[in-house]
C-alpha cells in the first residue's frame, strides 16, 4: 500500500470541500454572523489542510492552514467579514483547485507558493492578533478525554510483542496507547485508517493493533480502532498527527503501562482499572447518542454517493446490449416462423421487460445530478458582477435533475458562456435598467427540468433582449449573408445567426465573452451530446436560451425503414407522424419539393437521393412519408417501406467512418446485420 | 519462454543482429503480401457487409463482428486495381491499429504464415516520380518467392 492509491480519493474529496467551501462562503458573505456557515466552512477547511498534509502537498497545507485560521478568527467573533475578505477567500480557493489541478495532472502540487495570499491572509490575521491572543489560549487546552472511550487500554498484548515493549522502555523510549475514532460519515474507513497509519508511522512504530491491521485493511471494524506504540516523540505530537487525517473524528491517547510493571503496583492501580471496566457501561451509551444529535444537526443531508468507474459501467451497459441483441434475435426467430407458440411469445414478453427493467437501472446509475456542475455558478456571477459592475442575481432551480454522466461533464462550459453572456450581453447597466422602469438588479435565471425523455436546461435574463436590426446588420458587415437575404429572412433565422462562427454583436470586445468563438462553440458541444439549443427573445425584455439534452445515450427507441433495400433506423424521439402521401400531392416552392399537410407547408427530403440509392418503388407509387421534428422545424423523409418499431442499441462507427453526417451511428439488429442509424437532424 | 530466450541469444551470437518476424501471406490477384501478425485480430469469412453512404469508394461499409461494428475496405480498390471478385476463399482481415483503430480489409485468400529474418526483408526505396502511396515497404524472400510486406499505416490512411 502506498499513498498513491489515495491519490484518486484525494483529488475526489478535495473538489468536494471546495465545492462546499464556494458555496458556504457565499453564503457567508450573505449571513456573516451565521455560525452553522462558519462551523462547516472552518470544518471543510480542516479536512483539506489535514488531507494536503498527509499526502505530502506542503504548499497546500500551508494556505489552507493560513486559510484556516482567518476562519478560526471569523468563528471567534474577533473578525468582520467584509468583501474584501471574501474576494481574498475566493482567491484561495482558486489558488487551491489550481493546486488540485495540477495533482490531478502530474501527481504533484507544482512549485506556486502563492505567496502573495499566504501574506494577504496573514495581514488580515495582524488585524486581529492582539484581542486574538485572549480567545485563543481557551481554545488551545485540550479537553480531557473520557476514559470510558480510551479503548486501548482494553488491548491484550501477546508475549512476544511485550518483551520488545519491555525492551523499547528500558532503552527509555515512550509507548502510548492511541484510539481512533473514524467520523461515521466516512466511506473509506480502511483507507482513512492507513492514512492514520501512516501519519503515525512518521513519529512512531506501531506495535499492536486492535483490530489486527489485516482486518483494518478489509474494513472489518466499526468506527474505531486502538494502536499500542513506540515513540521517542511527546504525545502530543503523535495525536495531532493522526488527528490531521482528515474525517477522523478524534484521537485519544495516553502513556501505555506494561502489565508486569502494573503487577508491583497492583493495590494502587487495580481499582483504576476497575473503573475504567465499569464506566464504559454507563458512559458509552450517552456519548454515541450524543454523537448522532451533532450529526443531525451539523449536517441533515448527507449525500450518499457511490463511486463507480465509468468503465465498469460500460462493461455492464455493453452486456445489456447484448441481452437486448439476444432478444431481438429471439423476436426475429419468431415472426420468421410463424409460429403461434404461446408459451414462446411469453418469454419473449419476459425477456422484454427484463431488458428494459435492467436497462433503466444500469441508466439509473450512470445518471448524476447536475448539481456538481451548476454548483460553481453562484460564485461566478457574483464575480461577473464586480467585474462588470452590474448588480445581478442568480437563481437556480432543479440542481437536482439527473443526466448521464458523461454529459453532465460536458454541459458546465457551454452553460457557462451562456451565463456569461446573459451578464454581460443580456443585461443592462443598472442606469438603463432604472430608466426602462425595472428593477436595479438583474435577474439571471438557470432552471433544469425534465421533460419526456429530454432534459431541458434554461438560461433567461431579464435583459435588454437581443436586438434583431443590430444582428442582421451584423451579419451583412460580416458578410455572413447579404443584404437582399437579411430582408427575406425571418426574426428566428436572423437570431440563429448568433450561433454562426466568429459572430460577435457585442459592441465592445471584453474578456468575458465577446471573443466570437462562444456561441458556434457552444451550439456545436451541445450537438456533439445528441441535443440542441434554440433562442427565444424579446426586445426589452430578455432571453431565454434553451437547450434540450436526451436522457440516454446508449440505447433509443428507433423506427426501422427500408429505402433501397437497405435498413435504416430512425430515432422515434424526432419523428412527428407518418403519412401516406399521393405523389401529385407534392408541390414545387422554390425548387424544392414540398408537401401541404393541415395547413403547413413541409419540405420533403427524399431519403434515396440523399443516401446515393435506387428508390424500390415506382414513381407513381404513393410515397410513405415519415415527418420529422428538429427544433420547430418539420420536414419529411420518404422512404420505402417501414419495418416497425424497435428498441436499439447504438454502436459506434469509429472514427475511421466519421466523415459521413447523415449517419449518427449503427446497430446490430436480431439477423447479425448492421443498420445504420440516420440522424434526422443532420438531414434537415 | 526459457528455452525461447536461449535460443534469441544462441541466434544472436551467430548473426549479429537477426531478429525474426511473423507475417501472413495473403494473395490479391497474382501477387503475395505479407501483413505483420502483431497487428492482426482476427481473420473471418466474407459475410454481409451494410453500406454506408458518402463515404470513398474503397470504404466498403460495416460489419457486425461480435457485437462491435467495425469498418471494411476492400484493399483492391484502394491499392486501385479492379474491384473485388467474392470467391470461397474471400477473407476479411481484421486489424488493430493504434492509430486507425479497427479495421477490416477484403482480401482474395489467406495462404499462411512466415516468419522472415531481418536479413531476408530488403527494404524497397522509391523513386519520387511516384506519386501515388508506396503500400509496401519491404520485399521478403522466401524460398523462391517474393512477399511484399504491406505498411499497414499507408494502407489505413485516408484518402
Amino acid at each position: 500500500m502506498d499513498v498513491n492509491q489515495y491519490l484518486e480519493i484525494f483529488l475526489d474529496e478535495t473538489k468536494e470541500h471546495l465545492e462546499n467551501l464556494n458555496a458556504q462562503i457565499l453564503q457567508l458573505e450573505q449571513e456573516p454572523e451565521d455560525v452553522g456557515t462558519i462551523n462547516e466552512i472552518f470544518r471543510a477547511a480542516h479536512s483539506l489542510k489535514g488531507m494536503a498534509g498527509t499526502m505530502g502537498y506542503k504548499r497546500m497545507q500551508k494556505l489552507t492552514h493560513d486559510m484556516e485560521n482567518v476562519f478560526s478568527e471569523i468563528r471567534n467573533g474577533t473578525m468582520k467579514v467584509d468583501s474584501n475578505l471574501i474576494d481574498t477567500l475566493f482567491q484561495c480557493l482558486d489558488a487551491l483547485e489550481e493546486y488540485n489541478n495540477t495533482i490531478q495532472e502530474t501527481a504533484d502540487e507544482g512549485t506556486n507558493d502563492n505567496q502573495a495570499l499566504v501574506s494577504k491572509l496573514n495581514e488580515y490575521l495582524k488585524g486581529v492578533s492582539k484581542d486574538a491572543a485572549v480567545s485563543v489560549p481557551t481554545k488551545a487546552s485540550p479537553v480531557l478525554p473520557d476514559t470510558s472511550e480510551e479503548k486501548w487500554t482494553d488491548i491484550k498484548v501477546g508475549e512476544s510483542e511485550l518483551s520488545v515493549l519491555t525492551e523499547a522502555q528500558k532503552s527509555g523510549k515512550n509507548i502510548y496507547g492511541l484510539t481512533v475514532y473514524i467520523s461515521e460519515a466516512c466511506f473509506l474507513k480502511a483507507a482513512r485508517a492507513f492514512l492514520v497509519y501512516k501519519a503515525i508511522e512518521e513519529k512512531a512504530e506501531i506495535m499492536v493493533s486492535n483490530p489486527p491491521a489485516q482486518d483494518i485493511e478489509d474494513e472489518k471494524f466499526e468506527l474505531d480502532f486502538s494502536l499500542i506504540v513506540i515513540s521517542d516523540h511527546p504525545l502530543e505530537e503523535i495525536l495531532s498527527l493522526a488527528g490531521s487525517v482528515s474525517e477522523i473524528e478524534r484521537v485519544l491517547g495516553g502513556v501505555y503501562k506494561l502489565p508486569e510493571i502494573r503487577e508491583p503496583e497492583n493495590v494502587e492501580t487495580a481499582p483504576e482499572v476497575e473503573q475504567n471496566q465499569n464506566v464504559p457501561s454507563v458512559a458509552a451509551q450517552p456519548a454515541p447518542a450524543k454523537n448522532v444529535d451533532k450529526k443531525a444537526l451539523g449536517k441533515p443531508v448527507v449525500n450518499r454517493t457511490v463511486r463507480v468507474d465509468i468503465e465498469k459501467l460500460d462493461v455492464l451497459m455493453n452486456l445489456v446490449s447484448e441481452l437486448i441483441i439476444a432478444k431481438n434475435s429471439l423476436v426475429s426467430a419468431s415472426t420468421d416462423e410463424r409460429s403461434s407458440n404461446s408459451g414462446f411469445n411469453e418469454q419473449i414478453e419476459y425477456l422484454e421487460s427484463v431488458t428494459t427493467n435492467l436497462h433503466e437501472s444500469v441508466m439509473k446509475v450512470r445518471m448524476v445530478p447536475i448539481e456538481s456542475v451548476v454548483n460553481k455558478f453562484p460564485r461566478m456571477i457574483r464575480d461577473l458582477s464586480k467585474k462588470l459592475d452590474k448588480k445581478m442575481e442568480l437563481y437556480m432551480s432543479g440542481e437536482e435533475t439527473e443526466l448521464d454522466r458523461t454529459v453532465v461533464d460536458e454541459i458546465g462550459d457551454p452553460l457557462m458562456h451562456l451565463l456569461r453572456n446573459a451578464a454581460d450581453h443580456g443585461l443592462e447597466p443598472a442606469e438603463v435598467r432604472v430608466q426602462r422602469g425595472k428593477p436595479e438588479v438583474g435577474s439571471i435565471f438557470l432552471e433544469a427540468y425534465q421533460d419526456g425523455n429530454n432534459v431541458v436546461i434554461e438560461v433567461r435574463d431579464d435583459g435588454s433582449g437581443i436586438d434583431v436590426e443590430a444582428v442582421k446588420q451584423k451579419g451583412i458587415d460580416r458578410g455572413v449573408i447579404t443584404p437582399e437575404q437579411g430582408e427575406s429572412m425571418s426574426e428566428k433565422d436572423i437570431i440563429n445567426l448568433l450561433f454562426h462562427a466568429g459572430f460577435s454583436t457585442s459592441k465592445q470586445i471584453t474578456d468575458i465573452s465577446g471573443r466570437g468563438v462562444g456561441l458556434d462553440v457552444v451550439k456545436s458541444k451541445i450537438e456533439s451530446l445528441s441535443g440542441e439549443v434554440e433562442v427565444k427573445s424579446k426586445m426589452g425584455e430578455g432571453s431565454t436560451w434553451i437547450i434540450r439534452l436526451p436522457l440516454t445515450l446508449a440505447i433509443i427507441q428507433a423506427l426501422m425503414v427500408t429505402v433501397g433495400g437497405e435498413k435504416y433506423a430512425l430515432s422515434l424521439g424526432n419523428i412527428q407522424t407518418i403519412e401516406d402521401i399521393s405523389p401529385d400531392e407534392i408541390k414545387l416552392v422554390q425548387n424544392r419539393e414540398v408537401i401541404h399537410l393541415r395547413g403547413t407547408v413541409i419540405p420533403i427530403i427524399r431519403l434515396n437521393e440523399e443516401l446515393d440509392i435506387a428508390s424500390s418503388k415506382s414513381s407513381d407509387e404513393n410515397l410513405v412519408v415519415v415527418i420529422v421534428k428538429k427544433g420547430e422545424n418539420l420536414a419529411g423523409l420518404v422512404v420505402d417501406e417501414l419495418m416497425g418499431q424497435q428498441e436499439i442499441v447504438i454502436k459506434s462507427l469509429g472514427k475511421y467512418i466519421s466523415k459521413c453526417k447523415i449517419i449518427s451511428g449503427a446497430t446490430i439488429l436480431g439477423d447479425g446485420e448492421v443498420a445504420l442509424i440516420l440522424d434526422a437532424n443532420a438531414l434537415i | 519462454m526459457e528455452e525461447l530466450k536461449t535460443i534469441g541469444t544462441n541466434v544472436l551470437e551467430e548473426n549479429s543482429v537477426y531478429e525474426t518476424f511473423q507475417y501472413i501471406v495473403i494473395k490479391l490477384g497474382s501477387e503475395q503480401y505479407g501483413i505483420d501478425i502483431r497487428y492482426i485480430d482476427n481473420i473471418v469469412r466474407m459475410q454481409h457487409i451494410t453500406r454506408v453512404p458518402k463515404v470513398a469508394e474503397y470504404l466498403k461499409g460495416v460489419i457486425n463482428l461480435r457485437g462491435e461494428v467495425i469498418p471494411v475496405m476492400s484493399l483492391r480498390l484502394k491499392m486501385e486495381l479492379e474491384t473485388d471478385e467474392i470467391t470461397k476463399a474471400t477473407r476479411i482481415i481484421i486489424l488493430k491499429l493504434e492509430q486507425h483503430g479497427t479495421i477490416g480489409i477484403i482480401v482474395d485468400a489467406v495462404k499462411e504464415v512466415v516468419t522472415l529474418g531481418i536479413n531476408e526483408i530488403e527494404k524497397v526505396t522509391y523513386d519520387a516520380k511516384e506519386d501515388g502511396l508506396n503500400f509496401v515497404n519491404g520485399i521478403g524472400k522466401k524460398g523462391d518467392e517474393l512477399i511484399s510486406i504491406l505498411d499497414l499505416n499507408v494502407v489505413a490512411l485516408e484518402k
